[in-house]
């Protein structure tokens, strides 16, 4: 083998790799805070609602069949753009209702009255206060937002690896197998649609509650939801919790999930 | 060296080529699912990961296989293997750019991948799953092709890649260890969540992947002038009876721990891939086919008669191939989401184009180890002429 040729050549190569060391430097001169960069400023909203973590209370007593839940999936399909799929293998959810069974596997009791057995028991994601999506995100794409402990999603980053579907414990997260648009009956443009390969779930309704507006499906419960602060001991969501037996999904799995139920 | 892929025989061109038709087939059916979506798979709500990620998960495994040549070769100074080593790095190659395509097929927004770099989310097990098999790509990459073109020029490799070759057996374990933790680590899902996870898919690692490389030495064999070695081929066999044991094993303590403790949430998945739950069976078949293909190959393995017998023992690795493939590429994952978190079961079952894009990628990564082989064989025989 011509060795000159091959140390000519390799020569060439390293310093076409020293041509582009410039504007490497340069990037990293930037990083350090030599060259200012203007930051975002975000005005907060003065009736915007706040709290440490968001909760919520579902009184399932007062919900007696699906008619008590429909108008409240309904009003969120409607505000997040939630489309409808008629395959069930492709299907959207945000909040939807249950059976006790399925609620609660493995916690359900048996020789219920039937009046708790046939209760439709409304799921939805539980903004856990240790989310294993959270972790299992390898993007960032779904966070913890630290304000106020809602789980929630960014649509535009997320690469649809889908490791938060399998992280869930309460199968909360739903992905869009195809273009989600044709299906939605009548466009929200105060909301993003999404787009195809991505993941989505229930948001609390951050936006809602950065214009002063409780949650919509709370709004549409008429008392059958509560929500509020769960560090605020003066909050209604504790008062409930303190003087009613609450259950919470998969307690026992550590994630501590911020939505109760009264049983 | 590269020139020795492209210098070959009718058959070897046939073979390429018809490797290349079923990549493009794949890779058609992969331009229709970019533009409809994963929606043309058989993957749903509950079920959302499936015969890619399963088929990841199995090649992870033949990946890390590989070192069960690189290990007694230079760590326990087995000479024999010195003619086989570069088999087993170049298969670890090609199986890792399978796991990367396959991973790459699974996304839902591939173009939006470097995300993952950009970023950096070291709490995420699939941040740590990058970077192992990527280091693990990189370094077969740079010991194979050095120490084979230190080999065909006769003389020693360099030395500063000694301590690349020690780092890359440990790498190995590392790689199907973060491939274990990806599922064990996952609250509520209780097939998955056994500490015995990592050890088990190691140990049917160590079995598919040597079984795959005595089937690749005995067809070296037939179609070149170069003879890989029988002692080779029988230590290799050693190695993948013990790993098949064991692999039947860990089996069988999951199964004594999920049912003596008679936790349902355990038992349920087991029951669903062996006896079927509420009605739902689709995988029982094939899971009692897994384990009768693996105790076959146990017998066929063990056994020093027939273990001795080239002939046979090429029928074993086919079958212990095929049984771990079942057990991890079929049943692992989909046993895994089966009952859903809410105790729901909705069968997943692969769907056409999904098996046709899963097989393109089978068919790429069998263009590059051909190639691969074929690259080391050629120098193997310009030496040993």
């Amino acid at each position: 083998m011509d060795s000159s040729r091959r140390r000519v050549l390799q020569l060439l190569g390293l310093s076409s790799l020293a041509l582009t060391a410039t504007p490497v430097l340069n990037a990293f001169a930037k990083e350090a805070g030599h060259a200012e960069e203007p930051k975002p400023v975000i005005k907060p909203n003065k009736k915007a609602l706040m709290a440490k973590q968001w909760a919520m209370v579902i009184d399932t007593r007062k919900f007696e069949s699906a008619a008590d839940v429909e108008p409240l999936a309904e009003v969120c399909n409607t505000i997040h753009n939630v489309p409808h799929l008629n395959n069930k293998r492709h299907e959207i959810k945000w909040i939807w209702e249950a059976h006790y069974h399925n609620a609660f596997p493995g916690k359900a009791g048996r020789f219920l009255s039937e009046e708790v057995e046939n209760r439709p028991f409304i799921v939805l994601c539980n903004h856990c206060e240790n989310p294993p999506c959270v972790r299992a995100c390898p993007t960032k794409a779904t966070f913890k937002r630290e304000s106020d402990g809602i789980v929630l999603m960014d649509f535009h980053r997320c690469i649809g690896c889908r490791f938060c579907m399998a992280a869930c414990p309460f199968g909360a997260r739903s992905f869009n197998y195809r273009d989600p648009r044709p299906f939605i009956k009548e466009i929200n443009k105060e909301f993003p649609t999404r787009m195809k390969g991505v993941v989505e779930k229930c948001n609390f309704c951050a936006e809602r509650l950065a214009e002063g507006k409780l949650p919509a499906c709370v709004e549409a419960s008429e008392g059958k939801l509560t929500f509020g602060d769960l560090y605020d001991p003066q909050s209604e969501v504790r008062e409930l919790i303190r003087t009613h037996y609450t259950i919470r999904r998969k307690q026992v799995l550590g994630t501590e999930p911020s939505v109760y139920y009264i049983v | 060296m590269l020139e020795l892929a492209i210098k070959g025989g009718k058959k070897y061109y046939g073979w390429m080529t018809f490797l290349m038709v079923i990549v493009g087939v794949g890779f058609l059916f992969y331009m229709k699912q970019l533009d409809f979506g994963l929606g043309i798979t058989g993957l749903s709500r509950d079920t959302s990961w499936g015969f890619y990620i399963a088929n990841f998960t199995f090649l992870v495994g033949v990946a890390a296989g590989g070192v069960m040549v690189v290990l007694p070769y230079y760590l326990h100074d087995y000479k024999a293997f010195g003619r086989v080593t570069i088999l087993g790095e170049f298969l670890a190659i090609a199986s890792v750019i399978m796991c990367v395509t396959f991973i790459l097929v699974d996304l839902g927004q591939p173009m939006r991948v470097f995300n993952v770099f950009i970023y950096l989310s070291p709490r995420s097990v699939l941040f740590w799953d990058t970077v192992v098999l990527n280091g693990y790509l990189f370094l077969n990459i740079v010991i194979g092709w050095n120490v084979l073109e230190a080999e065909r020029n006769q003389v020693h490799y360099q030395p500063w890649l000694k301590p690349l070759i020690y780092l890359s057996i440990p790498w190995a374990v590392s790689i199907h260890t973060v491939t274990a933790f990806l599922y064990c680590g996952l609250p509520g899902r209780g097939f998955w969540m056994t500490a015995i996870l990592a050890p088990r898919f190691l140990a049917s690692a160590f079995a598919a992947g040597p079984a795959l490389l005595i089937l690749c030495c005995l067809i070296i064999r037939r179609v070149s002038n170069f003879d890989p070695g029988r002692e080779q081929i029988q230590s290799l066999a050693k190695i993948v009876a013990y790993a098949i044991c064991i692999n039947v094993f860990f089996f069988l303590c999951e199964v004594f721990v999920v049912f003596y403790s008679n936790i349902p949430e355990h038992m349920d998945h087991i029951k669903y891939l062996f006896i079927g739950l509420h009605g739902h069976g689709a995988y029982v078949p094939w899971m009692w086919t897994s384990i009768s293909l693996m105790l076959i190959g146990i017998i066929l393995t063990v056994n020093p008669i027939t273990r001795k017998n080239e002939g046979v023992l090429a029928v074993a690795c086919v079958v212990i191939f095929l049984g771990t493939w079942i057990d991890k590429g079929l049943g692992m994952i989909a046993g895994g989401f089966t009952p859903s978190p809410l105790h729901e079961i909705n069968e997943y079952i692969p769907s056409l184009p999904e098996i046709l894009i899963a097989l393109g990628v089978w068919a790429m990564g069998f263009l590059v180890l051909t190639a691969l082989f074929k690259i080391a064989v050629g120098i193997k025989e310009e030496l040993h002429e």
